[in-house]
């Protein structure tokens, strides 16, 4: 591959084929750690963990840390659970994070259901999964008889979702002494997941209010519905370029209280995403126009509240990062899909920190009550996690 | 006044056992063995992460169970098949003491487990738990490690006693508040203060279990209770708050045959125990109602609580324990 120099693979003790050599031991060993993994699974999944609320599964994987016997295991103000796993040498500082909060209200019922081939309940995949990995990894490589040269900081990132907006792991990266080399962000799945850039993105609200002494003998008296109605219908009239690619999702809708009362409040949820930072002020512009617009027709209260920003950024596709994770996942036959993400790396990326997400198995039905995981490809995608961290240990990764 | 002090010093709470390096230490220094009986009716949606948690945090993690075996009842889902994936030892109760043959029952599967188990302890836990946690096996056998004279250690799931806001009914269920209390209360007043008399899930020395008859069905929990209290004393007895178990509920129908189930066996126990004195032959039919197209209907049910002996008596059980 030419993004790892053969210089390179000199440079470092062991070469990247011996890495690659290594997968499918890795593979078949890690199976001893099945019910370790998947009591870790359940016994996080059940514990709700909606953005804000994660204390308790903060608790829980603190405990767990400290168990594990990792320096400095705490939980920082924000929320976050940490721990370190000290390398021999500690020259780099490799932080594998999976972020702890979920859709999911607390109301919900977590029970998960275990299957012999798969795990079925709200958030096992997302990402109650990524969490139990990070918690299982101490184990593992103490298993592989693994001693890496890096120290190892794991993370549970606390208040990642929706507004919590990457707040936890933002506030660890900005005000940690340790110096981050390198990040890793694990999501439950989907295995071949391959994020190394992030795209642009603004994430926000529209919530229109109607007064209950609304004239109705107005224009849009039919309510907040039918005003939010026409909204969207102008945002579906925004232009959007083919390149850089740019969408608009409309991911959720609420409003109303009943069949027969006209709606007084109504909600929009959406995001938009784009590879460019210009077109992506555009957009928001024009549904500020938009928003305006069809306020001053209605005389309803319309108002656009953002609270994620992302810009676009990340490593390239030749970064040795990017193509060590790549040359792993083609090892051990996972078909990697490029995927631009929201998610954590977008925090990497505001540090300048090279980073990658990466998933554990298979599922469906994402965030839903019924979300299910794959239980077999677990020990893949565990396989692949070894083994970008051996080659973000052994130098395979650097572009230095 | 013996029920308050019985209440202080034999009530715990899990979380005061959760030092699991401390407990696993004293179970070895008592060179313990302790096993777990799951008994299984049906039970594929539950079993798997029972198994998975059990095994991981209180064998591999925390070696406090020497072993982990299901006990069958001719399950037609995959319960069996789930727990063996998982790394069960799985058994037919059937298979079981062939010779004593079969009955149908929860009581039948805990009975044979103390013939095929070998722990010095037994620690039963029912197979419908959904919020599985180490805490409903710790919190239950550890009473037992720590205090000698302790023999059998039931499960209850409320907080009567650590209130801070005034007083509160506890929490039992509706056979316990309807059916169970209210006998305890005319024939054995101390045994009331057990909070939930039938929770399915105790833990028990084995020179205890192999003593006890076990009725087959629902009389189980009740009659175990019954024979501890009468041969070994209130203090023999201790009860562990595990905190919250969320389960399936029950239509009150279902309760009705458990309550015939569980008299029946009450009154053969007074009857044995000569507080009653001789009883008329009783009547194995549960009579419910339905109403079909405005007429109603007699639903009749032949529930027979039938026993098996204490485990001492069977010659088996005795070549393979030894027992001194």
């Amino acid at each position: 591959m030419a993004e790892i120099s053969s210089e390179q693979e000199n440079r470092v003790a062991g070469s990247f084929e011996e890495i690659l050599t290594m997968l499918p031991f890795i593979e078949e060993a890690s199976r001893a750690l099945q019910e370790i993994l998947l009591a870790n699974l359940v016994m996080i999944g059940e514990i709700p963990s909606p953005t804000f609320e994660e204390d308790r599964r903060v608790e829980f994987i603190q405990n767990r840390f400290v168990e594990a016997g990792l320096h400095n295991a705490s939980a920082d103000e924000m929320g976050n659970a940490l721990g370190i796993l000290p390398g021999t040498t500690g020259e780099q500082n490799i932080l594998v994070v999976a972020h702890i909060d979920t859709v999911h209200p607390i109301s919900v019922d977590h029970t998960i259901t275990l299957r012999p081939q798969s795990a079925i309940g709200p958030g096992v995949g997302d990402n109650a999964l990524g969490v139990a990995v990070v918690v299982t990894l101490p184990t593992l490589l103490e298993l592989l008889d693994i001693e890496l040269q890096s120290n190892l900081v794991l993370m549970g990132a606390s208040r990642s979702l929706g507004r919590g907006d990457l707040e936890g792991l933002r506030f660890f990266l900005s005000n940690t002494e340790i110096p981050v080399s390198v990040g890793i962000s694990i999501e439950g799945f989907p295995l071949g997941r391959l994020s190394y850039d992030s795209i642009g993105m603004y994430r926000g609200e529209i919530v229109c209010s109607v007064p209950e002494e609304y004239d109705w003998t107005r224009f849009g008296a039919t309510g907040a519905i039918v005003t939010i109605n026409e909204v969207i219908n102008h945002i579906q009239e925004i232009r959007l370029p083919r390149r850089p690619r740019s969408t608009i999702v409309l991911g959720s809708i609420m409003g109303g209280q009943a069949y027969n009362t006209i709606a007084t409040n109504a909600v929009l949820r959406f995001e938009i995403r784009t590879e460019s930072e210009q077109i992506g002020e555009e957009i928001f512009h024009q549904m500020e126009a938009i928003i305006s617009d069809v306020s001053s027709q209605t005389g309803a209260d319309i108002n656009l509240d953002v609270f994620a920003r992302r810009k676009p950024g990340g490593i390239t596709y030749q970064h040795p990062l990017a193509g060590a994770a790549r040359r792993i996942m083609s090892a051990l036959d996972i078909q990697p899909r490029k995927s631009p993400s929201t998610s954590e790396l977008s925090a990497f990326i505001g540090y300048d920190i090279p980073a990658i997400t990466i998933g554990i198995t298979s599922g469906e039905h994402q965030n839903t009550p019924e979300e299910e995981i794959a239980i077999e490809p677990i020990f893949t995608g565990l396989a692949q996690l070894t083994g970008v961290l051996l080659a973000i240990d052994r130098g395979f990764c650097s572009e230095n | 006044m013996r029920i308050e002090s019985w209440l202080k010093s034999n009530t715990f709470h899990h979380s005061t056992f959760s030092d699991l390096n401390a407990l696993v230490g004293e179970k070895q220094k008592q060179n313990l063995k302790i096993s777990l009986c799951i008994p299984t009716l049906n039970e594929e949606k539950t079993i798997g992460k029972e198994i998975v948690i059990f095994k991981s945090e209180l064998m591999q993690r925390y070696p406090l169970l020497d072993e982990i075996a299901v006990i069958d009842s001719d399950s037609s889902d995959q319960t069996r098949e789930v727990a063996s994936a998982f790394g069960a030892q799985v058994f037919l109760s059937r298979d079981i003491l062939k010779k004593y043959g079969e009955k149908r029952g929860k009581g039948e599967n805990l009975w044979k487990a103390i013939y095929q188990l070998e722990g010095d302890i037994l620690v039963y836990i029912d197979a419908d738990i959904k919020n599985i946690h180490p805490r409903f096996v710790y919190g239950l056998v550890a009473p037992l490690i720590y205090r000698p004279e302790i023999h059998y250690v039931k499960a209850f799931y409320d907080r009567p006693l650590a209130s801070s806001h005034g007083s509160r009914p506890s929490g039992g269920g509706r056979v316990t508040e309807i059916l169970i209390r209210p006998l305890f209360s005319l024939f054995f007043p101390e045994l009331t203060a057990l909070i939930q008399p039938l929770s399915g899930e105790y833990a028990v020395r084995r020179e205890v279990l192999d003593k006890i008859p076990f009725p087959i069905g629902y009389g189980v929990e009740t009659s175990h209770l019954i024979d501890v209290y009468h041969r070994w004393g209130l203090q023999a007895i201790a009860q562990t708050d595990l905190d919250r178990r969320v389960h399936r509920n029950q239509h009150t129908r279902e309760l009705g045959k458990m309550a015939f189930g569980i008299l029946q066996t009450f009154l053969k126990r007074v009857e044995a125990l000569g507080i009653l004195g001789k009883l008329p032959e009783l009547s194995t039919t549960l009579r419910q109602f339905q109403v079909n197209n405005n007429l109603f209907e007699e639903i009749p049910l032949n529930i027979v609580e039938e026993e098996r002996p204490p485990m001492i008596d069977i010659p088996e059980y005795v070549a393979k324990f030894a027992p001194a």
